[in-house]
């Protein structure tokens, strides 16, 4: 037994606060917007030029316009406003992105990210990710614990990097995971996804890490 | 007296297009490229371009349909994984792309455009982004150089524009677009409603005419969704 992935997700969006301006990425992040607590205002920043993003269009309803940066057709809300890239970025780059929310392929116990290429295998390109995780304030990881069998927190990333001590907290489908990017804590398993077992932590995580007492 | 209205895309770009030069493209995936321009550019058969777009387009469509003409030498951009082709031939060395993190290469943009060669960005810090370019530390932090950028030609797609060459975007078909336009010898603009001068309100223009060199009138942009996502009536 772990997590799903919307079990994810829902965790993930208890790091949201009233009042916060979040980046969710492609995949299990986007999921987030579906568990954002009902009287909680947030509003979600996509890097594309949108700021205060709307569920999906109702059929027939496509602006090709209006699209999120996945490409995909989204909607407006009272709130919203349209910017230029380099505008996006400078919410991004500027530090006033209070969350940003991604996936990953690898993370390190010093908080180095692996998210953007393979090399010889997937060449898409980082897209907005080496500047969301240099700008945001804090940038909470939520993956798979393993792909095909291997671990993805480890002790040190073997990917080209997507940024350096950039990741505070990791959540994935056996647990949660504070890291201390700036200092020199390390990584700490603080939370047991439902029916996960340390043993099982142990078992499938390259990566040090303390466990917070009282797990 | 100047006019910057042409009457097509080909028409626009006459004697403006040679091999191995650079051509930025405005637009984010397939919302808000210059279509027409792109056609024109590819119709032309211009080779050893160096193109400088967030994306490359989709198979067949936008700057697709010049990578399957092999007329595109190099890239800049900051993600193509929508475009099996450019997978193919970059893994077969027949493309190189210098892959830019979309933040940078917007300010790179916006700074080549505004006349500034080259910034300091904590971007790419400790990647191989910043491999081979300069580290400078500011109030604790380490930040690695990023220069410019400036293009020969600029091509841009625009909601609503005057015969002045000031334009509006629409939505999230913006992106790029108003900082490319500041950044080439040469913009070359299409929009979808071209307006006499006074019929746009100046407070609303976001790319003054100053920036614009050529302009057409596009009325029957296609528009291609990527990714069609819908939710149920309830």
């Amino acid at each position: 037994m772990a997590w799903t992935r919307d079990q994810m997700a829902e965790r993930a969006a208890r790091e949201l606060r009233d009042g916060f301006y979040v980046n969710l990425g492609i995949g299990i992040p986007t999921l987030v917007s579906n568990y954002i607590p009902k009287g909680m205002n947030v509003q979600l920043q996509s890097e594309n030029g949108m700021l205060g993003m709307g569920p999906f269009p109702y059929e027939g309803e496509e602006d090709a316009d209006l699209i999120n940066a996945g490409k995909q057709t989204v909607t407006e809300l009272p709130t919203t406003s349209f910017f230029s890239s380099a505008d996006s970025f400078a919410m991004i780059r500027g530090g006033h992105i209070n969350l940003s929310i991604l996936g990953a392929m690898q993370v390190a116990e010093n908080g180095d990210l692996a998210n953007w290429m393979i090399p010889g295998k997937m060449v898409k390109g980082m897209g907005g990710a080496m500047d969301l995780v240099a700008g945001v304030k804090r940038v909470v990881v939520v993956m798979e614990h393993t792909a095909k069998g291997k671990p993805k927190l480890l002790k040190k990333c073997t990917l080209p990097l997507t940024g350096t001590k950039v990741v505070d907290l990791v959540i994935t489908d056996l647990g949660v995971f504070e890291i201390d990017k700036a200092g020199s804590g390390g990584m700490t398993l603080v939370e047991l996804a439902d029916g996960a077992t340390l043993e099982e932590i142990a078992e499938n995580t390259e990566a040090a890490y303390s466990v917070a007492s009282g797990l | 007296m100047v006019n910057k209205v042409y009457p097509d895309a080909t028409a626009a770009l006459d004697g403006l297009l040679k091999d191995g030069m650079t051509l930025m493209s405005g637009g984010f995936g397939l919302c808000g490229i210059p279509e027409a321009l792109i056609d024109a550019v590819a119709t032309s058969g211009v080779k050893d371009l160096t193109v400088i777009s967030n994306n490359a387009g989709v198979d067949g469509i936008g700057l697709g349909v010049m990578l399957e003409t092999r007329q595109i030498k190099k890239m800049v951009s900051s993600y193509v994984g929508e475009n099996q082709l450019f997978a193919q031939q970059f893994l077969d060395g027949l493309l190189t792309v210098e892959f830019t993190p979309q933040g940078t290469l917007a300010e790179r943009i916006r700074a080549g455009g505004a006349g500034i060669p080259a910034f300091f960005t904590k971007t790419g810090v400790g990647t191989t982004v910043a491999e081979g370019k300069e580290l400078r530390e500011f109030d604790g932090a380490e930040y690695v150089m990023e220069r410019g950028l400036f293009a020969d030609v600029a091509i841009v797609h625009a909601w609503k524009g005057d015969t002045e060459g000031n334009l509006i975007y629409r939505k999230t078909a913006r992106n790029f677009n108003p900082m490319m336009a500041t950044a080439a010898e040469v913009t070359v603009a299409e929009v979808e409603h071209l307006v006499e001068p006074g019929e746009l309100d100046p407070d609303q223009i976001m790319t003054p005419g100053i920036f614009v060199d050529r302009i057409i009138h596009f009325p029957t942009a296609s528009k291609h969704i990527e990714q069609r996502t819908t939710r149920p009536r309830q």
